[in-house]
């Protein structure tokens, strides 16, 4: 394994935000050049992502420091398997939403949209931080501009519920990054270092009992973000924001940015030696357990689409820390392939979402009945999708599923297969009605519904996303190695141990 | 040339003062360029000290040639060469910005009002320079009284405000001087230097234990110390704009460093610490005053009203790194001397240019102001997340360093303490931004007519300030850890 610096990182998150910048002062006069710059930096990042892909999979690390923060901490980027899979998951989904939004935005006539592009850039610097960081500040630097970056795109629509739900998700993440800092500097505190490691850097550091609760803060710091049961409410609040960023940020990059912290504190942080000799791994278990469970009889009980859709994403965010729980090869491969694999499925679920919005403007799943005929492409990805989440061959969440279902049995816990199963089992529960009533069911009002799909700029993307879900089903290698990246990262975490 | 700068720094502003009417009754445009050019020069003295010191070591300057203890001594080291250099270009920051809004309130007095800045600013400067008790109460009183009248010129309710601040600032500087006097009769000198070297003799002595509780007390009724804030709020608040740009991130930064410096320079630590616990009471009442500028500010509908309370809330963080006593705290400390002075200069600033454009500091009438003043709402956003503490802005580390010191120092307490006023204060800042930002609009949609409200960004003169100063929020942020490294370090005293 060799340390390669390189620059390239922090080009990575800073192309995103010289792009906000340039959004910002071309503003509303010149639209088109203004969406220009959103796709061309898109582009541009994925690019250099990508560029980064081949090194990592030889089992180097990319390191650049930009300046020492205090004693023992730099500001850093450390690319390792992990953080290169968020990376090019993020960086790829953006361009299809950056697409996708355009489409929109333009459709809808929405207000305000300079100021909804500019925090989305914003966001996605952010994002490529807490993927490439070195070390728990850097990234806790970059996770509290995410939670502030996304705040306008969440009260965008900027009426009263809009506001509240901004509200809502401030109280809930501000709160939650000082659990985090506060975790943070304790450990900094006994450690003397925050710089991740796979396999953890902490043992040997402290009482078991003080470790337990800088682990327990920081979980369930980290945790709201990834909307663990009970502290999920902000994020079904926050499907009042326009679709897309429903989309990327509340199934790809806000959400996700809280599971990749919890990984990273289960993987990097402690470490699965340590988190067996403390115990924590089968509490850490059952907590999300709860949640998957739970989250899921909540979503059967949902009938506005997206809330169902922000239900389901709390029960596969539950299920990926689940996996990684299980600390045994195949559950956390699986973990890291879901983590990819429900961004894929879920941000077609939301595109559709959005699709049927700005052709129809239903919002509910009862008004949906017989629209598969209406838009049958749209409702084609659905399934797809819905399948997916299910874990029903040839999608690709089949087979994160299967590993993690492996990974349960490798650490004897049969109980958590058992919640697996269920929860696959509500996933079809809640999502199979949506597609049969939208095929075969008679529309409500008896008009004939004749073909008529959504805008192309929408359309391409959600179809997109939804063949990849097959592809990565069929060829878990097939985009940009990208299974790969997960089983090396599950390799290095485990040979540290 | 170069020695004489730790003088110089002082000097050009006193001199510059005195000559400043007499500029004014020739040409009264004059007076501001001539002031930029007397700040300027003296920052630039300031920055030359701090390289000597880091360079060379202490700085001592002996006044006229006179050698302690009996001639007056500047004593700069890390400390105060870094405190030197904050003041003089906040200060700085604060001159270039009042040329409008002096303009505006005070058409007739603008002469005047430059003399007593000058003033105001010579007497920071001095506290911070000298190595001798009494010259510091010399200049502790030239700053007053300046303070006093930059005060009382300010619009309605100004004259009781700064007559309040009067009697309260007089009694501060009366226990002080009484402190210093009892300090005198134990040990016959006034130099900060000598003093350390004779009292750990005397430490049993009542005399000292009251010259303590005196010059502490004082030092606190100065940087309005919850409970002896009372005079702040309207003194501050009913000041002109320009003044209390001036005044506010300064005279409690000022005020701190001198709590340091008697605390743990003229007293030995182990005093202050140990023989007579002021450290813990010190944190104790710091905690309290954080929670209650920030609850106090929570009440405020308006904004400067509001920050003037936020203010009472960061000198408690100040002296709560004091009272940690140990080596994080007081990094915090002195970290938040930088940051916090950027802070408050920079919301202060923005205050007044609102309060310049549109005549409006009630929080409620912000609707669409990002539209008429886009910079300096951006400014405030990115001031505020500092305050509030979010990463990569400066008050981010402030809290850092301040948490690790009372993790250090096992007081739990305080890590709540720091962790709720932080959101306390995101709680404060939000819903401001959310006034200036969110344009309410119905289900439909359709939003009030703000396309129609035009840009009125404020004037040149007061933008630049405003942009800088939160360039620094930002930069100061990234920088801490190089800020920390060659001299932050160096400036905590040598026993922690």
């Amino acid at each position: 394994m060799d340390v390669i610096i390189s620059i390239k990182p922090l080009l990575a998150v800073l192309v995103t935000l010289v792009a906000a910048v340039l959004i910002i002062s071309t503003g509303e006069r010149n639209r088109n050049l203004r969406e220009f710059w959103t796709i061309l930096a898109s582009i541009l990042k994925f690019s250099i992502v990508i560029s980064m892909v081949p090194l990592i999979l030889k089992g180097n690390v990319i390191e650049y420091t930009i300046i020492s923060l205090t004693p023992g901490i730099a500001l850093q980027f450390r690319i390792d398997s992990l953080g290169m899979f968020f990376g090019v998951l993020a960086s790829f989904l953006w361009i299809i939403t950056s697409v996708y939004s355009i489409g929109y935005v333009r459709s809808l006539d929405e207000h305000a949209q300079t100021r909804y592009f500019f925090s989305f850039a914003l966001c996605l610097s952010a994002t490529m931080g807490i993927a490439f960081a070195g070390n728990l500040l850097t990234l806790f630097i970059f996770y509290e501009i995410l939670t502030v970056a996304t705040w306008p795109l969440v009260y965008h629509k900027e009426t009263k519920e809009a506001v509240m739900a901004g509200r809502k998700y401030l109280v809930y993440t501000l709160t939650a990054g000082m659990a985090i800092l506060f975790g943070i500097i304790l450990i900094y505190s006994l450690a003397g270092t925050t710089d991740f490691r796979p396999g953890g850097f902490l043992s040997g550091h402290g009482s078991a009992n003080m470790l337990r609760f800088i682990f327990v803060i920081l979980i369930l710091g980290f945790g709201v973000k990834a909307a663990f049961m009970p502290m999920h409410e902000w994020l079904p609040s926050a499907m009042v924001a326009p679709t897309p960023v429903s989309a990327l940020l509340h199934a790809v990059a806000v959400v996700k940015a809280g599971v990749f912290g919890c990984l990273k504190v289960i993987l990097y942080v402690f470490g699965p030696e340590l988190l067996h000799e403390l115990n924590l791994w089968l509490v850490l278990a059952y907590f999300v357990s709860f949640t998957i469970i739970v989250s899921g009889m909540y979503a059967l009980a949902q009938d506005n689409l997206k809330r169902r859709l922000a239900f389901s994403t709390i029960n596969n965010l539950a299920i990926i820390i689940m996996g990684a729980a299980m600390l045994t090869p195949s559950g956390i491969k699986g973990a890291i392939f879901h983590m990819g694999g429900h961004g894929f499925m879920k941000i077609t679920l939301f595109f559709v979402a959005g699709a049927i919005y700005v052709k129809t403007h239903k919002e509910n799943i009862s008004e949906l009945d017989g629209i598969g005929r209406q838009m049958p492409l749209t409702m084609g990805a659905f399934a797809i999708g819905a399948m997916g989440i299910a874990g029903i061959p040839p999608v690709c969440g089949f087979i994160s599923k299967w590993y993690m279902a492996m990974g349960t049995l490798e650490a004897h816990e049969v109980v958590f297969l058992f919640v697996l199963l269920i929860s696959a089992m509500m996933d079809i529960a809640y999502f199979f009605p949506i597609i049969y009533n939208s095929f075969f069911k008679k529309p409500k009002d008896n008009v004939i519904l004749r073909f008529n799909e959504a805008p192309m700029m929408m359309l391409v993307p959600l179809m997109i996303t939804a063949i990849i879900s097959i592809i990565l089903g069929i060829f878990p290698n097939a985009f940009f190695n990208f299974f790969n990246l997960a089983s090396t990262a599950a390799g290095k975490i485990l040979g540290g141990m | 040339m170069i020695e004489q700068a730790p003088v110089l720094i002082v000097i050009i502003p006193l001199i510059s003062a005195f000559l400043t009417p007499l500029i004014g009754w020739g040409k009264k445009e004059l007076c501001y360029p001539f002031i930029i050019l007397a700040l300027t020069l003296s920052g630039f003295c300031s920055v030359i000290t701090l390289l000597t010191v880091m360079k060379t070591g202490i700085i001592h300057y002996h006044m006229g040639g006179w050698l302690p203890p009996w001639g007056i001594e500047y004593a700069v080291d890390y400390l105060n060469a870094f405190v030197l250099v904050v003041v003089s270009f906040i200060s700085l920051t604060a001159a270039v910005y009042s040329k409008k809004s002096v303009e505006q309130e005070l058409p007739e007095k603008t002469v005047y009002f430059y003399t007593l800045f000058l003033l105001q600013v010579t007497g920071f400067l001095g506290i911070v320079v000298t190595g001798d008790m009494f010259n510091l109460y010399v200049f502790l009183e030239i700053a007053s009284l300046a303070g006093y009248a930059l005060i009382a010129v300010g619009g309605k309710g100004a004259p009781l405000a700064s007559f309040r601040y009067l009697i309260m600032g007089t009694v501060g500087a009366s226990f002080y001087l009484l402190g210093v006097g009892y300090l005198y009769m134990a040990t016959g000198s006034l130099n900060m230097a000598d003093l350390a070297r004779l009292l750990p003799d005397l430490y049993g002595s009542k005399v000292v234990l009251a010259a303590f509780s005196f010059l502490v007390v004082g030092v606190a009724l100065k940087m309005a110390l919850f409970p002896l804030h009372g005079w702040l709020p309207d003194a501050y608040e009913k000041a002109p704009s320009s003044v209390s740009t001036l005044l506010a991130p300064l005279m409690t930064k000022v005020s701190a460093y001198v709590m340091i410096r008697i605390m743990f320079t003229v007293f030995r630590p182990y005093f202050s610490i140990e023989l007579f616990p002021v450290t813990t009471i010190l944190s104790w009442i710091a905690a309290v005053a954080i929670l209650y500028g920030a609850m106090m500010a929570l009440a405020q509908t308006d904004l400067k009203r509001m920050l003037v309370y936020i203010l009472l809330s960061e000198v408690g963080y100040l002296v709560l790194g004091i009272g940690l006593a140990n080596k994080n705290g007081l990094t915090g400390t002195i970290l938040h001397i930088l940051n916090d002075a950027c802070m408050m200069s920079a919301l202060f600033m923005i205050v007044g240019a609102i309060v310049y454009r549109c005549g409006i500091r009630e929080i409620s009438q912000f609707r669409n102001l990002h539209r008429k003043m886009p910079f300096t709402m951006a400014s405030l956003v990115i001031v505020g997340l500092s305050v509030v503490g979010i990463p990569p802005t400066c008050g981010f580390f402030s809290k850092w360093y301040l948490i690790l010191g009372a993790i250090d120092a096992s007081h739990w307490v305080m890590v709540g303490v720091l962790i709720l006023s932080s959101l306390l204060n995101a709680i404060l800042f939000f819903r401001v931004i959310e006034y200036a930002y969110i344009e309410p609009r119905d289900e439909r949609g359709s939003g009030s007519m703000s396309l129609a409200i035009s840009r009125e960004e404020a004037p040149l003169s007061m933008l630049i300030p405003i942009i800088s100063a939160t360039a620094g929020v930002i930069l100061f942020g990234l920088l801490s850890g190089r800020i920390i490294s060659t001299v932050i370090q160096f400036a905590i005293p040598a026993c922690f």
